[in-house]
């Protein structure tokens, strides 16, 4: 693996043939392997070694990138030369900000551990021991299953021409399990740093009774009913409207918080923060321009109170009509790299643990008539503005009558708003670290929602 | 080249490999976007790298690296072997390919004008001019713009003695306009949403899609769609554009043909499909109009699914996939051809780059234009009462691809054959087969258009692939349309 010392090298060369007013490096350097399986066979079994080194140049106001994944010394010289001739011919950007100061990045790393030998180290055989587990409880079960085992150890880090230089280095570890039976199926996954916090047999038992107790569903039509959501649902629909909490939205026009920070728009018991150190949360304590990522509280009972600023949106927003209408304004550090389009975004969505938090069982022990939801599925946002997303259901759905799961029904589609969604929260859980398949990881609580709109039934 | 990929396969045999492939990709890139008048963002990027793919102990492995020195990619190949040595713990049967012709080729995708060969300062201004086309209009607030090349050299060589070399220059470019207003935001697309017209060739595709000319037009309709009246909820005909259609192929057709999902290889993500075998050659998929292709072949024409030989060397093929509304045809593999009792490949395994492993992937899946001449305008105005509706804005589509929901940027109720009245936040849904079986006339060839859909995810890892999809307008009866909103 890169590490930061050999990084420091590459930077050396890479500013010793730059003649740019200013030069900055993002280094990104990955190994990572998945076994895949279905039918109860491993059928793909893959492993992947590469590195990224992306050079910006900066000439007074121009700036442009340019990317290799090359480390010899012509393929150096040809990036950096690449990004320069692209900087040189690009218009000034009255915008553009002098490159990050060391002072502006922080020191140290993330307060927890992200980064375990045992993870980093893992084997295929090892892969291959947590399916043998999975297939033989699928075979246990008469079920067919599918997934995958992934682990993976990542470098990255930033070096810029005025001093700045960040590191970071964390492992991730995967699994996700879907059991099948004839006409029904289950499915739960779950991510960690360390892959001894995964449990393979935990998470396909889970499955396979899903599986099994959703067989031969039911019809139900479709309707608005009370709905008790897994955190992998809830991570999906909600992560739809975090793009929305940048400046550069505001700025843009295309965020739904568009005149709505500073009002209630959801209900009292939603708040939601942004810490990357978070114990659950993963990933760099730095952006794309190296800046510190700091704590921001995004909601607070259900009034949007902060958005997240690269640097020189910050600066934009304050010259802006806006300034006094978005709350404290300034570089939060959730910049993407530059140049881009996005600006900025909150990718390390905490929310905040109930007064009373309840279990999923309660949720149900407390509902007449409502829809259990494992999963979502092929999630799109159908209003920009009122953020209706439309979406399936998928892998274990079933109705609950007088405080019980009755039976599997067929699936629905809904026509949501969030808006709508998180102003009905009548329950919430402890918030766990999920992770689904349509947004980023979130550390997200099981939610009982009322009103939710499912518009459509499919035929499985 | 050739050397490094026979040190791979060199050192898979060694280690056991009963098969080896071995593909050493080498990419260029540059993605340049404006946005309000700035440059949004600016890039190049290079990529290059080798992938082996091995059978042992009748499992498959595989294992990629940036490292093209001769002891990284002996030690990757080997490392290929190890992981397929792992695979073959769990397994029920033996990896068995249908036979394949070894060939040593080389191709490249036809293109007239290197698109690298254009300053970047001419692409900028282009960019800008219609940037300030879009700004212009009253009532825009957004204006977006991009245009995107790609170069693909790609050197494969099997165990078995193909050595294939095939280079592809991709071009793609689009932009968008957007209104704030009130309570809703509302957007504009040419040439279609989702970053424009993608398409296997060189720059001359920015010249034929008249950028500029169309700019103006494109703002002032977001902004006209802030007026205008809702769509209505309740069962009625429609008329869909060609690039709508395209997509409605990709979703409806193109996922639901993948052998692997059909046979529970995509199970836990991607999804599986309706289209069980016991289907092909009877299910009556589509009405007697509905004839659509798998078509790789370059003569189909410059879409993201053409190529030479797909990414396990098997040539480009034209596969029959619904024969007057008959469903005929699955998008197969070397693996998966003998399921369908097939016993050579359909050719459509295909990666995204060197370090991901080829899986089944659509080609240009296409409805085949209407034999009768029949225009755009000919059709709207053979239609007594329904909705013409425009680019698509929103797509979903549940995971064995039965019910779908579609919503589109704009919409126009027709009456009487005319367009009368534009309508905002269109969308209709449905399920597949009924959808298809609806269909009761299709355009002729000069409205036929072969959109590229360069965003296609699907595996695990995930990869994304660009697609084909020709298609022309199309009207479907009975149609249920503004569910999206409906309770909203």
């Amino acid at each position: 693996m890169l590490d930061e010392a050999k990084a420091g090298e590459l930077f050396a060369h890479i500013k010793k043939h730059s003649s740019a007013d200013e030069v900055e490096v993002l280094f990104y350097d990955v190994h990572s392997a998945l076994t895949r399986f279905a039918n109860n066979t491993i059928h793909q079994n893959v492993a992947e070694e590469n590195q990224v080194i992306s050079v910006r140049s900066v000439f007074g106001q121009r700036t442009a990138r340019a990317t290799t994944n090359r480390t010899d010394g012509e393929s150096l010289q040809r990036v950096v030369q690449a990004s320069e001739s692209l900087a040189r011919v690009q218009h000034q950007d009255p915008d553009l900000l002098p490159m990050a100061r060391p002072e502006e990045s922080g020191t140290g790393t993330v307060g927890a551990v992200r980064h375990f030998e045992q993870t980093a180290a893992l084997t295929p055989q090892k892969r291959a021991d947590g399916v043998e587990q999975i297939v033989k409880i699928a075979g246990d079960n008469r079920l067919t299953t599918a997934g995958i085992f992934s682990s993976s150890e990542i470098s990255e880090g930033i070096f810029n021409s005025r001093g700045l230089q960040r590191w970071h280095r964390q492992t991730s570890s995967e699994i996700s399990v879907t059991m099948l039976a004839q006409d029904s199926s289950g499915w739960q996954k779950a991510n960690s740093p360390d892959v001894c916090h995964l449990d393979a047999r935990m998470l396909a038992e889970v499955a396979a009774k899903k599986a099994r107790d959703s067989a031969h569903p039911q019809e139900v039509s479709a309707g608005r009913y009370t709905v008790i959501l897994e955190p992998a649902a809830v991570l999906d629909i909600v992560g739809f409207m975090f793009f929305d909490f940048g400046g550069l939205a505001i700025l843009d026009q295309r965020s739904f918080l568009n005149d709505r920070v500073g009002k209630q728009i959801f209900g009292e018991n939603i708040n939601i923060s942004d810490e990357v150190n978070h114990p659950l949360q993963s990933g760099a304590p730095f952006d794309g321009e190296g800046v510190r990522r700091e704590h921001v509280p995004l909601i607070e009972k259900g009034v949007v109170k902060r958005l997240v600023y690269a640097r020189a949106t910050a600066q934009r927003v304050k010259k802006s009509e806006y300034k006094d209408k978005l709350g404290h304004v300034g570089p939060t550090g959730h910049g993407f790299p530059l140049p881009n389009e996005m600006g900025e975004a909150p990718m390390n969505i905490v929310f905040q643990t109930p007064d009373n938090p309840q279990t999923t069982e309660q949720m149900i022990a407390s509902t007449d008539r409502g829809i259990y939801v494992t999963r979502f599925w092929y999630i799109r946002e159908v209003d920009p503005y009122e953020k209706i997303l439309t979406g399936m259901t998928r892998d274990g759905t079933f109705l609950i009558e007088d405080g019980k799961l009755r039976h599997g029904v067929l699936n629905f589609r809904f026509n949501e708003s969030l808006l709508h969604m998180l102003s009905n929260v009548e329950a919430m859980g402890t918030p766990v670290r999920a992770s689904g398949e349509e947004s980023f990881d979130m550390v997200v609580p099981p939610m009982k929602v009322k009103d939710f709109n499912f518009t459509e039934v499919t035929k499985f | 080249m050739q050397e490094i990929a026979s040190w791979a396969l060199n050192s898979a045999s060694l280690k056991g490999a009963f098969y080896a492939d071995a593909r050493i990709v080498n990419e260029r890139g540059r993605s340049l976007a404006t946005k309000n008048g700035k440059i949004g963002s600016a890039a190049d990027s290079e990529s290059l790298g080798i992938g082996v793919r091995v059978i042992a102990d009748g499992a498959w492995g595989f294992a990629s690296s940036d490292d093209l020195s001769r002891k990284s990619v002996e030690e990757t190949a080997a490392r290929a072997v190890e992981i397929a040595r792992a695979s073959a713990r769990v397994k029920q049967e033996e990896i068995h390919l249908a036979p394949e012709s070894t060939v040593t080729a080389e191709w490249v995708s036809p293109f007239k004008i290197d698109p690298f060969s254009i300053s970047v300062e001419q692409n900028l201004d282009l960019l800008l001019k219609i940037d300030s086309e879009l700004c212009a209009v009253a009532g825009v607030t957004l204006a977006e713009t991009n245009l995107n090349f790609k170069r693909e050299e790609q050197w494969f060589a099997s165990s078995e003695g193909a050595n294939i070399h095939q280079t592809k220059y991709i071009t793609g470019a689009g932009y968008a306009a957007y209104a704030f207003a009130g309570s809703e935001i509302q957007k504009r697309s040419y040439p279609n949403s989702f970053g424009g017209q993608w398409q296997n060739k060189g720059y001359e595709l920015i010249e034929e899609l008249k950028l500029v000319e169309n700019a103006r037009r494109t703002g002032e309709e977001a902004v006209a769609l802030l007026k205008a009246d809702r769509c209505p909820e309740g069962v009625s005909t429609i008329v869909l554009d060609s690039a709508q259609l395209g997509l409605q192929i990709h979703e409806s057709i193109g996922h639901p043909i993948e052998l692997d999902r059909v046979l529970g290889m995509e199970a836990n993500f991607a999804g599986t499909s309706f289209l069980t075998l016991d289907k092909l050659g009877k299910l009556r998929y589509g009405s007697e109009l509905v004839n659509v292709v798998a078509d790789a072949r370059p003569e189909h024409g410059p879409g993201l699914g053409s190529f030479a030989f797909d990414d396990e060397g098997v040539s480009a093929q034209c596969t029959p996939i619904i024969s007057n509304g008959l469903f005929t045809g699955y998008l197969s593999s070397r693996e998966t051809a003998h399921a369908i009792g097939s016993n050579r490949s359909g050719g459509t395994l295909r990666a995204e780059s060197w370090n991901r492993l080829p899986i089944i992937r659509m080609t240009n899946v296409s409805i085949l234009p209407g034999e009768k001449p029949l225009s755009r305008e000919q059709l709207i105005s053979s239609t007594d009462s329904g909705i013409f509706m425009q680019t698509n804005r929103s797509w979903s589509i549940d995971d064995k691809r039965y019910n779908f929901q579609f919503g589109c940027e704009m919409g126009w109720e027709i009456k009487a054959g005319k367009l009368v009245r534009m309508l905002k936040n269109p969308s209709y849904s449905g399920i597949t087969t009924d959808f298809w079986n609806s269909m009761d006339a299709i355009c002729s060839r000069d409205e036929w258009t072969l959109w590229g859909t360069p965003n296609c995810g699907k595996g695990q890892p995930q990869q994304v692939m660009g697609t084909g999809h020709g298609a022309a307008p199309a009207r479907f009866r009975n149609v249920k349309v503004g569910s999206a909103y409906k309770g909203n």
